[in-house]
């Protein structure tokens, strides 16, 4: 009997933060972002997550002598800003992927929503973000992840054109129907191009739960948690999580680190189940079939679908306005406004404009910096306005 | 002259009013005593002699207010209940008045009152205190005085007992009412109870504009004979206009004030769509903030034009002026404006405005652009017109200067002097 395999994958994000850009700004000063509280937010998480674990890894894989595995995306704006501000971190995700036992993950670069508007501009992050690993970590990425698991047939076979041979998908109920997840699939109007699904029960089980008190299961253990695992009915077990959820959400002294030393061996310790990367499922894990999705599904929200990033009428606009400066960059391009254009699109400044947190009571993952999405809205549009004025006044220069 | 503030420390523009109208007396020949809860001994006493109702200890009980005040239970207040007054500037008040905890809670005879003189929790129990204590002043200075005038609800039943000790003839100064703050099913009654009374027990009724003159008559029944209308003036000795480097080239049309029901915020919004489809090189800017203000961005952000439309907070300070300098028209589509002394504020920056006849204001400015509220067809137009047509935009700028800098309270306390002299 093949053994079961697990593919663990941490997604690993900083955006540039916005500075408080207010009215009185616009057409006077086009620097956008918070530098220093990116800085300081970035180091935190430097601190906190990013070096505790990247040596914990490191000194797993080293101990499992290959048979642990994980997956990385880090986006090449967020990779920007820990050349910047932390560079001992590149370097020890390098050492990770040194090892043979890392994957790297494509994605876009900017963490953008582009796949759901713009084709071109989509493509023209994700080989952007494919020359930045290939530039930092020396390796070719072959699997994409799309920012927030953003995935639909249309999407699906965007990513196979570019080359990728799996992508990564939320394993919603609207996407897995009748299916079991624990399987791989394939893209409906690509079948070439292999999905895997996550497990968003056990993934969030990690990534959400582990630290609170009151779940019913609580505390978690490592036999505990590679019990449920071994129960999976599966080819494959997608562990696809936040990277922050390690020493930031769930902060040290939740004991997730301990919890995390122990895991591996505790997955391994039976024999029945291997850890594999996306690029090991291509090579040898054949699809059951294909899977169909027609609206974008993404792994934010209960619902599993673009709902906290567009949901409401200020989000929309947003995005409206901004992605109608699409074709005016192209004519121009001119790389400091592409740059400013892509940090622009950081999916997180939609997500600050949400208003879900109202209706639902639920508690926000990644707090926001505004006070309220209107205060977010209208620093985002007021930035976005001298944006777009820097634009038409490049072009009315051009052509002159 | 009973105030509840006085320049330089003022939460709205109650005080500056006040200190518009001493300074105009003092120039007709007019004497003035003005009390104050709270004195802060900076104030400018070149008009006008301050009396901190502090200093002040309770010897005097007029009947009639103890009467009211002991039969009213005083809860803290939580609605916006004074003119002028910003919802931001009053939350800041209220948590300067938190910091600042009030000791006593009682003032009896014989003793003094250490009063906070803002719009804080329990501004109620200030209001009643404030009448004990002006009682007692007003009989403490009965022969130097001729009238009493009292200054918003804030200062009636001080203006009662002062009456009533004294036998004076009393003036009550209605800045704004009730009925101007909030939709009728929402009125504070306990405010409209001290309104009702201040008015019925007066010889005369001042109001800043014919608008609350009619209200005064309509809705609180009043004999329209001992009503009078003195409009607001505003004096803008010393003030220089700021010079601003804009950051854009598109022309800038202003809404300023507080984002509530009463402002008409609304319609700003809709004749902003309006004007955009129809034209380019033009951004739209609201400046304040209220509990309106979530909704109107809603709002903007539904029409789509958000891009075009901006907020910017709350402004204070300096840049409240520069904001009108950066402007190109401004726009008060109020619902129901006692007066509104902010379109003059634009008029004298040279800015061309648009406001809704709904407000005071539109009855003194005549080259200020008038619209009903919710006519939002004709604001567009307006609006329209002034981005347009350069001729028209300068004639409105340049007449609506020379107009409001002749709104003098030179002129305005003449009239108030007449309402003096009917009744003493």
């Amino acid at each position: 009997m093949n053994k079961k395999s697990i593919c663990l994958y941490f997604q690993v994000h900083q955006p540039a933060r916005l500075r408080l850009y207010r009215f009185f700004d616009i057409g006077k000063d086009s620097h956008y972002y918070d530098d220093f509280v990116s800085r300081t937010e970035v180091r935190r998480a430097v601190r906190d997550c990013y070096l505790p674990m990247n040596e914990l890894l490191l000194s797993l894989i080293k101990e499992h002598k290959g048979a642990f595995k994980v997956s990385f995306s880090i986006p090449g704006a967020t990779l920007e800003l820990l050349e910047r501000y932390a560079p001992e971190v590149v370097d020890s995700f390098r050492a990770l992927v040194d090892t043979g036992c890392v994957e790297m993950l494509c994605e876009t670069y900017y963490h953008s929503l582009a796949s759901l508007t713009s084709p071109s501009e989509f493509r023209h992050q994700v080989l952007k973000q494919k020359d930045k690993i290939k530039e930092v970590f020396g390796v070719e990425s072959v699997t994409f992840r799309n920012t927030e698991l953003i995935y639909s047939d249309n999407i699906g076979s965007e990513v196979y054109d570019m080359g990728f041979k799996t992508m990564l998908v939320e394993g919603a109920k609207q996407v897995v129907g009748w299916r079991n997840p624990d399987f791989v699939y394939s893209c409906a109007a690509q079948p070439k191009l292999k999905l895997l699904l996550r497990n968003y029960s056990l993934s969030d089980d990690l990534a959400v739960r582990f630290s609170d008190t009151s779940w019913d299961v609580y505390p978690l253990t490592a036999e505990k948690y590679a019990g449920w695992v071994r129960n999976a009915e599966g080819d494959i077990v997608n562990l696809f999580m936040d990277y922050e959820a390690f020493g930031m959400r769930h902060p040290s002294e939740s004991g997730i680190f301990s919890f995390f030393k122990e895991l591996p061996g505790a997955l391994l310790a039976d024999g029945s189940m291997k850890f594999v990367t996306p690029a090991d499922v291509a090579r040898s894990i054949k699809s059951v079939g294909t899977i169909e999705v027609d609206d974008p599904v993404s792994w934010s929200s209960v619902e599993s679908d673009m709902s906290l990033f567009l949901g409401n009428e200020l989000q929309q606009d947003a995005f409206n306005k901004l992605y109608a400066q699409t074709e005016k960059l192209a004519i121009l391009a001119d790389p400091v406004l592409w740059a400013d254009f892509g940090h622009l699109q950081e999916s997180a400044n939609f997500y600050y404009m949400s208003t879900k947190f109202f209706a639902d009571g639920a508690k926000m993952l990644n707090p926001s910096p505004y006070g309220t999405p209107y205060e977010a809205f209208i620093n985002y549009m007021n930035a976005l306005s001298d944006f777009i004025i820097r634009v038409d006044n490049a072009l009315a220069v051009k052509a002159e | 002259m009973f105030g509840w503030e006085f320049p330089p420390h003022i939460a709205g523009g109650l005080g500056t009013a006040c200190e518009g109208i001493v300074k105009g007396l003092a120039y007709n020949g007019v004497e003035t005593l003005f009390v104050m809860p709270h004195a802060s001994g900076d104030e400018d006493q070149s008009a006008t002699t301050i009396i901190n109702a502090s200093d002040v200890e309770v010897t005097e009980v007029s009947t009639k207010v103890e009467e009211f005040i002991s039969g009213t239970r005083f809860m803290y207040v939580d609605s916006n209940l004074v003119p002028y007054v910003d919802p931001d500037e009053y939350f800041e008040a209220i948590e300067k008045m938190k910091k600042e905890e009030l000791k006593s809670t009682v003032v009896g005879f014989g003793q003094k009152f250490n009063f906070s003189g803002k719009y804080g929790a329990n501004l109620m129990e200030e209001v009643a205190r404030y009448a004990r204590v002006g009682g007692t002043i007003a009989v403490q200075h009965k022969d130097e005085i001729d009238c009493i005038h009292a200054h918003d609800w804030l200062t009636y039943l001080a203006g009662i007992s002062a009456k009533e000790l004294t036998g004076k003839p009393l003036v009550v100064h209605v800045h704004a009412t009730s009925y101007d703050r909030g939709d009728e099913k929402h009125i504070d009654t306990r405010v409209l109870d001290i309104e009702t009374r201040g008015m019925l027990a007066a010889d005369r009724v001042v109001t800043v504009s014919d608008l609350t003159r009619n209200i005064v008559i309509n809705k609180y029944h009043i004999d329209p004979a001992k009503v009078v209308t003195v409009h607001n003036a505003v004096d803008f000795s010393g003030r220089e206009n700021l010079e601003v480097e804009r950051g854009v080239k598109d022309k800038v049309v202003t809404f300023l004030g507080r984002i509530t029901f009463q402002k008409g915020p609304e319609y700003f919004i809709e004749a902003a769509a309006k004007v955009l489809k129809r034209t380019e090189g033009v951004r739209f800017v609201m400046a304040g903030s209220g509990d309106m203000m979530n909704r109107a961005i809603r709002q903007v952000a539904r029409l789509g034009i958000s891009d075009r439309f901006h907020f910017t907070g709350f402004l204070r300070g300096a840049d409240v002026q520069k904001m009108f300098a950066l402007s190109d028209v401004y726009i008060m589509p109020s619902v129901s404006e006692p007066f509104g002394i902010s379109p003059l504020e634009a008029m004298r920056t040279g800015v061309p405005s648009i406001i809704s006849h709904q407000s005071g204001a539109a009855e003194v400015l005549r080259y200020a652009f008038k619209v009903d509220f919710w006519d939002v067809d004709a604001m567009a137009d307006d609006i329209y017109a002034l981005l347009s047509y350069p001729a028209l935009a300068r004639f409105a700028s340049r007449e609506g200067y020379d107009e409001v800098n002749a709104l003098k309270w030179n002129n305005a306390t003449a009239k108030l002097k007449k309402v003096y002299e009917s009744i003493v």
